[in-house]
């Protein structure tokens, strides 16, 4: 028993620790992906060279971190049979299929279209150069789709059966699995929220190089303050819109657990007993054993009104979900009981953090605005680094503008954090549960693999990790502090595209070479 | 035919493809060592492989994520019992890619020469792994009543396995001698023949011996025909090589990866992981397949996207068709260094396009 436990433990540090470092490098790939198509479409368009440095300067560190992504992603797609065989057994049906339609569809996609952009500059046609990127951008969108259309499955199986002859889940129609209300509003969530992540750090890049021209005008150079200057307001942009959706999302997203996982919100609320109406909690410190806070700061009716838009509602407790899901699959109410502390205070970090990221947008479009409400005298050019401007005629003091960018700066990771606290407080809400209702997490394991294998590929893949996490974050610090090569041309088109014939230039060499 | 049967061939369709295309890969990354005789070229022999090895990669994450949904059974016990060597193969996986992106983003001999180390060694193990794997997975392996595989590591390595191993680690090399040759120009390719020679008459050897052995253990008529393409595939290879048609050449190598990988396939069919305790608790393409309407839903995926992959990878092809050699690498990478010297419009001043 003791062994069968820390079996299922180290299991689920694994996938833990491998799922969350996979997604650090998720959100950014999904959101500088569409900026720099964007990027690149503008100059296209407008053929205005600020574009063009732009897109190869946000292009190279979307380069940096994708690879990464790419690289862990290749462990997600084994885990499940490795670490979890009696629930890949178990779900395979069902769960097995947009696993495989994300390889097949997005997986391809995705990377054919990143090696032509990559080595292609001078070997495509500019147009479809760029809509190489946008290949790219469409393939981690659906990529994201497919892969939180399986995740919400385990949040809320849909479309399946039980097979009577062999106990497995079936599946019965594939469109509640993929159109499910649980889907469409993770992905919403997960996807504006990937944005908000790629908007804080398109502003913390920015502030650093437009902060550093402001303070030391002499090493400046126009040209690259243009690109920084365009990339932050871009980015302030994308973060009050983004940011603004991640929480309109998340609140949809939250009426929807309401339903399906009363357990989950109410473990995020520590909320031990049904109240109606219920309070939302700011702060509270909880006592498991005995099922209730002995601290706890309160709004009143707030939480009534995110589970169901009215302030008098009722919204179930710990205590008694326990009890109800108890009563119907068996077993003491406290199995049911998921890690209150870690739920809790993981919804408060994800909100937190990420809604730091759209406030300190919403006031840095403000105070960088160009004309709107701006005197004559105030307005900055395209080559300058912009004023911070509280009211019309009114520069911040020295010293806020000094925090206005160093905020702008440290502000840069946190949506990353609160990405991460996002979901593991999504899945360590799930537990016990594996599948919810139908399998447990303890249930779910491989038999067969030893605890002493598990420990060494846990022990392989954290040391792996943490050294790639430094090698990583060493080449994204440099190429960023670097900033954009303003000197560098756009590419001439390959003369071998006109035909085979076309040989004068063989010589020349590659636009791109690893 | 029924529609685990068709799945069977999609997903030996998706191991085969796999290994013709990241073959070649590995075979590129093992010559990196032996053939190239300087940065530059190691990094030519990078280059022909940098544009698609990602693409080439995801046929193994699609034929893993088709093993899931059609055979969940098979899915769970090959990866759960293989566990250390799968993931010794997944470590490799990681690292090399993360070398191929990273070596050249960093000035500083030591930095690319660590890099170049990794890709080496990245790139071989996998390749005889791999090899080790499917043996296994053909000669039958201690998988109890409940689907579980019950053996231990050493089981693994017997010498039929290890053979099989040797057998796709020459083979690759010898595939991606023959790329190599293919797609550069100037001395390393000359010597890219020389290598393939030498490759290919290794895999010669251990391949013959290796299929004589599986046809022996588990062969029937069918697997007897892939057997004699393969055999006649790799001579026909080597004869190409030496009379200096590289275009013939890699399409024969080729064909003998695809013929090999499809004998291996065609000696498993209809099991997909034989017992050696109980016959009866053999996994089969019966009792391992999912429920028909995943098949079958499958299948229509399968049957509009699959070609839609092969049409634009193809296209890749094509769009780096040209051979290279050190004359077109451009001077190492350096990042965006504020003073960067302003010769635009020379191609040398374009190295640090990404
Ligand atoms: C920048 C990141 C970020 C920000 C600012 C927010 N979220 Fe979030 N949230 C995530 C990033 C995230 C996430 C990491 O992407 C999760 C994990 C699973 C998912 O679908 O999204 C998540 C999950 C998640 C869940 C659990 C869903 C489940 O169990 O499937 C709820 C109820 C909310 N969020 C609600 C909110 C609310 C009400 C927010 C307030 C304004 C909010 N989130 C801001
Ligand atoms: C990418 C963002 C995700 C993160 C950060 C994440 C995080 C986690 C964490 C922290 C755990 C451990 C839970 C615990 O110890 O209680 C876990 C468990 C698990 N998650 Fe996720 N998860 C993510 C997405 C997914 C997706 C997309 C799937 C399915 C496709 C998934 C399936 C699982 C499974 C199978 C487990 C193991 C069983 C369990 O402990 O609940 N997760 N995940
Ligand atoms: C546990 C579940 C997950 C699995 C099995 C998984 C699998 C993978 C794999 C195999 C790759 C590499 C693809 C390649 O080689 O090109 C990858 C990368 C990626 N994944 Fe995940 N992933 C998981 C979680 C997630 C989640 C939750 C999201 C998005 C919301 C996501 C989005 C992406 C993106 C955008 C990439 C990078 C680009 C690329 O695919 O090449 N993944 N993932």
């Amino acid at each position: 028993m003791e062994l069968a436990i820390a079996h299922e433990t180290i299991a689920r540090w694994q996938f833990g620790i491998t799922t969350v470092y996979h997604f650090l490098f998720v959100p950014l790939t999904i959101s500088l992906a569409a900026i720099v198509a964007g990027l690149e479409t503008a100059w296209v368009r407008t053929n205005k060279e600020k574009y063009f440095h732009a897109t190869k300067f946000w292009g190279k560190l979307f380069l940096i971190n994708i690879a990464m992504g790419v690289v862990t992603g290749i462990v997600q797609e084994f885990q499940f049979g490795m670490n979890w065989s009696d629930y890949s057994r178990f779900v395979g049906d069902v769960f097995g299929a947009p696993l495989a339609m994300e390889a097949l569809i997005a997986f391809f996609f995705e990377s054919t279209f990143i090696g032509l952009w990559i080595f292609g500059w001078d070997k495509l046609p500019k147009k479809i150069h760029c809509a190489c990127i946008w290949m790219v951008s469409l393939g981690t969108v659906l990529s994201s789709y497919f892969i939180l259309a399986a995740n919400s499955w385990m949040q809320h199986p849909a479309g399946y059966a039980i097979d009577k002859a062999t106990e497995k889940a079936r599946l019965t129609d594939i469109t509640k699995v993929l159109f499910q209300d649980t889907t469409l509003t993770v992905v919403f969530h997960t996807l504006t929220a990937a944005f908000l992540t790629g908007a804080a750090f398109m502003v913390g890049i920015a502030s650093f190089h437009l902060w550093k021209a402001k303070r030391r005008p002499e090493d400046a150079d126009p040209k690259r303050t243009a690109v920084m200057r365009t990339s932050l307001r871009l980015g302030l942009v994308l973060a009050v819109v983004f940011g603004a959706g991640t929480a309109l999302s998340g609140d949809t997203l939250g009426k929807v657990m309401f339903e399906q996982q009363p357990m989950k919100m109410a473990a995020a609320e520590a909320l031990w007993d049904t109240q109606s109406p219920a309070p939302f909690s700011v702060f509270a410190v909880g006592d498991v054993g005995k099922g209730h806070n002995s601290v706890a700061l309160e709004v009143p009716g707030v939480l009534s009104f995110l589970a169901h838009s009215d302030f008098s509602s009722s919204v179930p407790g710990i205590n008694d979900t326990a009890a109800a899901e108890a009563a119907a699959h068996g077993g003491n109410p406290k199995d049911y009981i998921p890690n209150v502390f870690v739920t809790y205070w993981g919804f408060r970090f994800m909100i937190g953090f990420g809604m730091t990221s759209f406030v300190a947008g919403l006031i840095g479009l403000w105070t960088t605005r160009r004309k709107f409400l701006l005197r004559p005298e105030f307005r900055t050019g395209d080559t300058e680094v912009p004023r911070l401007m509280l009211t019309p005629k009114r520069e911040l003091s020295p010293l806020l503008t000094k925090w206005s960018w160093r905020i702008g700066i440290l502000t840069m990771g946190f949506p990353l954090i609160a990405n991460s606290f996002g979901w593991i407080f999504t899945e360590m809400g799930r537990q016990p549960w594996a599948v919810f209702g139908l399998m447990t997490t303890a249930g779910a394991v491989s038999p067969n693999v030893g605890v002493g294998t598990q420990i060494g590929a846990l022990a392989t893949f954290t040391t792996l990790y943490a050294i790639l996490a430094v090698v990583e974050v060493r080449l994204l610090v440099k190429y960023a502090k670097a900033g954009p090569v303003v000197t560098e041309q756009p590419p001439a088109q390959d003369p071998s595209l006109r035909g085979p014939s076309a040989d004068e230039d063989a010589d020349k060499p590659l636009a791109f070479a690893y | 035919m029924q529609l685990h049967d068709v799945w069977f061939v999609l997903i030996a369709v998706l191991w085969i493809g796999y290994f013709f295309l990241e073959g070649f890969d590995f075979g590129i990354g093992i010559l990196t060592k032996p053939l190239a005789r300087n940065t530059a070229e190691r990094r030519v022999l990078i280059n022909t492989i940098g544009p698609v090895w990602d693409g080439n990669e995801v046929w193994l994450l699609t034929a893993g994520g088709a093993t899931f949904a059609a055979f969940p059974d098979w899915y769970a016990t090959l990866f759960s019992g293989f566990y250390i060597p799968l993931l010794a193969i997944l470590v490799c996986l990681i690292v090399r890619g993360v070398a191929f992106e990273y070596r050249a983003k960093r000035d500083g001999a030591r930095w690319q020469r660590n890099w170049e180390e990794a890709i080496f060694w990245t790139s071989l193990v996998p390749a005889f792994l791999w090899g080790v794997a499917f043996a296994n997975i053909v000669r039958g392996v201690d998988i109890d009543a409940q689907k579980n595989y019950v053996g231990g590591l050493a089981d693994l390595l017997n010498p039929y396995a290890l053979l099989g191993g040797l057998v796709t680690l020459t083979l690759f090399t010898f595939h991606g001698a023959v790329f190599a040759a293919l797609k550069t120009v100037g001395e390393i390719r000359e010597r890219a023949r020389a290598a393939a020679l030498r490759a290919g008459l290794a895999a010669a050897v251990l391949a013959l011996a290796f299929l004589l052995w599986t046809q022996a253990d588990s062969g029937n008529g069918r697997s007897l025909v892939a057997l004699v393409v393969a055999v006649l595939a790799l001579a026909g290879a080597l004869v190409a090589n030496q009379l200096g048609r590289e275009g013939w050449a890699f399409v024969l190598s080729g064909a003998t990866v695809v013929a090999a990988v499809a004998m291996l396939f065609l000696a498993l069919f209809p099991n997909v992981m034989p017992s050696t305790l109980n016959p009866a608790w053999s996994l089969t393409v019966g009792n391992a397949a999912s429920s028909p309407y995943t098949l079958k839903l499958m299948t229509v995926v399968a049957a509009v996207f699959t070609p839609l992959v092969l049409l634009y990878q193809g296209w890749t092809y094509w769009v780096f068709r040209k051979r290279i050699g050190v004359q077109h690498i451009p001077a190492a990478h350096r990042p965006a260094a504020p003073a960067a010297p302003a010769t635009p419009a020379t191609p040398t001043a374009s190295a640090d396009r990404a």
